[in-house]
């Protein structure tokens, strides 16, 4: 019952887009056709769900303060490293990720173009592993569960922004707010409508 | 190579360059630091920090590095800087440390900081890098900045802390915008300086 409340709360309430501006980069870039959009959602949703549980488990049994107990070292705190750690768990694994996809999906692959490699520079992935590092979850299934919900309410916020946008080309908007203006209004809106989930308790 | 002009290199990022309103780099962490005016200095002097030193340090490794990883040493680089950063306002400023909370750890994975690396300190030599690393961090600044202080003083009345908005303004029937504090606002705050901006620089119009 928690692990649903969790999931659905990651997904609405706590949106990494809405709620947090996290991976707004990519986020802008990407958004112009639903095509792209559903491919880097889907890369997004996935290296999160693979980074967070490892993340989490480096952060539990060798970054805390007194992690490093097993190893008869109860004194040592290298919650200072999990900056690095982190970003190099979430860099190995864009890495393979980019190499899979250029293997099996090309079209997806030149698509994607420079924006695949930046994942590893995703604010949303390594945005996770700090939150959860903040929020002390209190097992693997509960950090898993939050990676995924964070994945798809990241990837339903880029595909509905995208299908918003291709719908867009054919309004007259004003020509200096054309193109990023435009897009930062009504993603404002879209955070607006989003906010209506707040308070919700499962 | 010789001639580099430095004013163009630190005034260009400012305003034509803009990395945000124009490159679109960085938005990630700008918006959510922006409730406090104090928040988004904070935040604003770090990313300077940042830009600057690793610009600085991955354009003096710039021939030592192989090609092909030269994400992860970036990276490495980057990251390295964050954690002076964040150690540095764990120890002198706590309570702002911590209300910036995650915000600090995700300047390593600020599009500007990697951005610039990418685009310009791979290239070119340590002291214009630095440059350049400094310039494209305060022009980043400037918006989280000029963002922070509508919505202080529209969200709460204040600058700093310090209340601006007089009493009697309240006594009257005044009332604070709840709805600038909470995030969509800041979307909506920074479409509005893109709007204006454009408008004053026809030539950044898209078509």
């Amino acid at each position: 019952m928690e692990y649903i409340s969790l999931f659905v709360k990651s997904i609405f309430i706590d949106n990494m887009i809405f709620a947090y501006f996290l991976g707004m980069c990519s986020y802008l870039a990407v958004s112009k056709s639903v095509k792209t959009a559903t491919g880097l959602g889907i890369a997004v949703i996935f290296v999160l769900l693979v980074t967070l549980p490892i993340n989490y488990l480096l952060n539990e049994h060798v970054l805390k303060p007194g992690a490093l107990a097993w190893a008869g070292l109860p004194d040592v705190d290298l919650s200072f490293l999990s900056f690095i750690i982190f970003i190099a768990v979430v860099a190995a694994i864009t890495q393979i990720v980019e190499m899979v996809v250029e293997k099996f999906a090309p079209t997806l692959y030149s698509q994607l173009g420079i924006f695949l490699p930046l994942i590893a520079v995703n604010c949303a992935i390594l945005g996770g592993s700090l939150f959860m590092q903040e929020r002390d979850f209190i097992n693997v299934g509960e950090a898993t569960v939050y990676a995924l919900g964070s994945g798809i309410g990241w990837f339903l916020a880029i595909v509905t922004l995208a299908a918003i946008r291709e719908k867009m080309e054919y309004s007259n908007v004003p020509a200096a707010l054309k193109g990023l203006g435009i897009t930062f209004i009504t993603v404002g809106l879209m955070a607006i409508s989003f906010m209506t989930f707040m308070g919700i308790q499962l | 190579m010789s001639d580099i002009n430095f004013k163009e290199v630190l005034l260009k990022p400012i305003f034509k360059g803009n990395p945000v309103t124009v490159l679109v780099l960085g938005i990630c962490s700008s918006l959510a630091v922006t409730v406090q005016l104090k928040g988004a200095c904070v935040m604003a002097l770090s990313v300077i920090i940042v830009t600057g030193l690793s610009s600085f340090v991955v354009s003096i490794l710039r021939n030592s590095i192989p090609n092909r990883i030269r994400i992860i040493v970036q990276l490495v680089v980057v990251a390295l800087m964050v954690i002076l950063v964040d150690q540095i306002l764990k120890a002198y400023s706590y309570a702002i440390s911590k209300s910036l909370s995650v915000y600090v750890g995700l300047i390593i994975t600020n599009c500007i900081v990697m951005g610039r690396i990418e685009a310009y300190a791979l290239g070119n030599k340590p002291i214009p890098s630095l440059l350049d690393g400094l310039a494209n961090g305060a022009g980043y600044g400037l918006i989280l900045v000029v963002v922070a202080f509508f919505r202080e003083l529209l969200g709460s009345g204040t600058l700093f802390g310090y209340r601006i908005i007089p009493q009697s303004f309240y006594d009257a029937g005044y009332m604070d915008n709840g709805l600038v504090i909470l995030p969509p606002m800041a979307l909506i705050l920074l479409g509005l300086i893109v709007w204006i901006q454009r408008s004053i620089q026809k030539d950044l119009q898209e078509k």
